[in-house]
């Protein structure tokens, strides 16, 4: 590689950094360094440029054939950005999802306020690939990048009287367009049994196929809860409360005979309004039959003992 | 008053507004060869040909006001092409239903019409779409005579189960089927305060042309 010194002559002031620009640029240097996570906290790079550094592969990997980026990040149910399927990838830009804070709170012996480096920081990322499948019939297979609830919610020393866990997203109506209109009930809320919540297949996913967290999948920090419909997989929090009571949850309050607290995935049990026994895969041909849909959306294995002795028909 | 000739409604205006009608078909298809569809296309294919039925419906209602309130008697000779629009679209808003949603599961399918109120109405609705739309030629016409209006009253009924349809589907946010509901409303109000209205005998002359 060769290099060109040019002549001082050469260099047209225009050229030359701003002492502003260049202490800019150190200052943010000096914090990327500083941070571990020097992809992420960068919000000044684009999109594309926004990756983790290869996560290890997590043990749960589902085999069914990956949905594609492209549809995953433009086939969205986030009505903080419009309720439309394809308004929150036209409104992400608008949502920046920097500063952002976590606050833990509730029934834990080690509550506090936390920066999203400083809380995502004590966790190893890695790679899960789930299923989800939404309450309206259709599925995709995601390759997430996150880390176990459950690991991170030990760290905050749930105490005896946690029974369940409570999400909220960020309410904030110049960043969330959508909350201008009251479609839901807002800020979002979403909850979990707290053996739900400490089952290994929970994760707080940060990522996907390796960037950090599109804006409308959710950034910056979400929950995916695998085996229940997507609703439950509450996205951009920015509050986790440990609670006796059980939470009350966003679509269960707007419509409880249509979607219950728990929503675990059951072909067995109907929508009021439409079947859940089969779903359509996005990314299959149109002309192709939906597929059938999987009691606990195929981890049983990993969560129907939860359930054991309830009538999930009632618990729905 | 603007008058067009008989031939130019004929020969130029009915050509052209065949064929924009058919333009959001013809969307969808190219749509759907260039895989643009989005990451749903039966969902979008659901959404369009059913969002198209309505509005062709609406359309329709809107002839005989715009024809009155703008005095275009022409306008009428376009409404029997609209109406059928409306039918073209619901039909393959229906075979959608039927073959990409339900891939011709008939257990499924007569389970949902019976179960399920919002496709109880939209089912019903299509189907008093085809008595309409058997009896729209001319010999149907004189052959039902008075019968004929009667019957193709049904609109008004249809309209409000395809609006009714599109509110019951909803999972929150009603602003769309709002909208349409809204310009049902208007419609039908339109011709609810013409019928208490005593028509003047020039109306009632032109009324009895423009249903043959």
């Amino acid at each position: 590689m060769s290099i060109i010194i040019k002549s001082t002559s050469d260099i047209k002031s225009s050229d030359i950094t701003s002492k502003s620009v260049y202490m800019d640029r150190r200052r943010f240097m000096q914090q990327a360094f500083a941070s571990s996570l020097l992809l992420a906290a960068d919000a000044m790079l684009p999109v594309w440029a926004k990756r983790w550094p290869d996560p290890a592969q997590a043990p749960f990997r589902a085999d069914d054939k990956l949905t594609s980026f492209e549809d995953i990040t433009s086939y969205n149910n986030f009505y903080e950005l419009g309720t439309s399927k394809t308004d929150p990838v036209k409104n992400a830009a608008a949502f920046n999802p920097r500063p952002w804070s976590i606050a833990v709170e509730g029934e834990c012996d080690k509550p506090g306020v936390f920066d999203l480096e400083d809380f995502i920081k004590p966790y190893a990322l890695q790679e899960y690939i789930y299923r989800l499948r939404c309450v309206e019939g259709w599925s995709m297979v995601i390759p997430w990048v996150g880390f176990s609830l459950a690991e991170m919610l030990k760290t905050f020393e749930p105490n005896s009287k946690a029974k369940y866990v409570e999400f909220t997203t960020l309410l904030d109506k110049s960043r969330f367009p959508g909350q201008s209109r009251r479609v839901l009930n807002w800020p979002y809320v979403e909850g979990l049994r707290i053996d739900e919540a400490m089952n290994p297949l929970p994760i707080m996913a940060v990522g996907l196929y390796g960037d950090i967290l599109p804006n409308q999948n959710g950034a910056p920090i979400r929950l995916v809860v695998p085996w229940k419909y997507g609703f439950k997989s509450i996205k951009s929090i920015v509050k986790i409360r440990f609670s006796e009571t059980r939470p009350k949850t966003t679509w269960n309050e707007l419509a409880p005979d249509e979607y219950g607290f728990y929503a675990n995935v059951n072909p067995e049990v109907d929508h009021p309004r439409w079947s859940q026994k089969t779903e359509r895969r996005i990314g299959d041909a149109f002309w192709k039959p939906k597929q059938k849909t999987a009691m606990f959306n195929g981890y049983g294995e990993q969560v129907a003992q939860l359930y054991t002795g309830m009538d999930l028909t009632k618990n729905f | 008053m603007l008058v067009i000739s008989d031939k130019t409604v004929r020969l130029v205006l009915k050509p052209a507004v065949f064929i924009a009608c058919l333009l959001p078909l013809m969307l969808l298809v190219v749509g759907l060869i260039n895989d643009t569809l989005g990451a749903n296309p039966v969902e979008a294919m659901t959404h369009v040909t059913g969002e198209w039925t309505l509005r062709f419906l609406l359309i329709t209602l809107l002839v005989t006001p715009a024809r009155q309130i703008l005095k275009l008697t022409w306008l009428i000779k376009f409404r029997r092409m609209l109406g059928l629009f409306a039918f073209f679209y619901a039909t393959l808003h229906f075979i959608t239903y039927i073959w990409f949603e339900q891939y011709f599961d008939w257990a499924e399918i007569v389970k949902d019409i019976i179960e399920r109120p919002y496709i109880t109405v939209g089912f019903s609705a299509f189907v008093m779409l085809i008595p309409l739309a058997l009896t729209s030629n001319k010999m149907m016409i004189r052959r039902l005579k008075k019968n004929w209006v009667k019957l193709h009253k049904l609109i008004y009924v249809i309209a409000v189960l395809g609006v009714l349809h599109f509110i019951w589907l909803v999972k929150a946010d009603y602003l769309q089927p709002f909208i349409y509901g809204v310009i049902l409303l208007v419609l039908l109000s339109y011709r609810a305060y013409q019928q208490r209205k005593p028509a003047t005998p020039a109306e009632g002359r032109r009324c009895r042309r423009s249903s043959s």
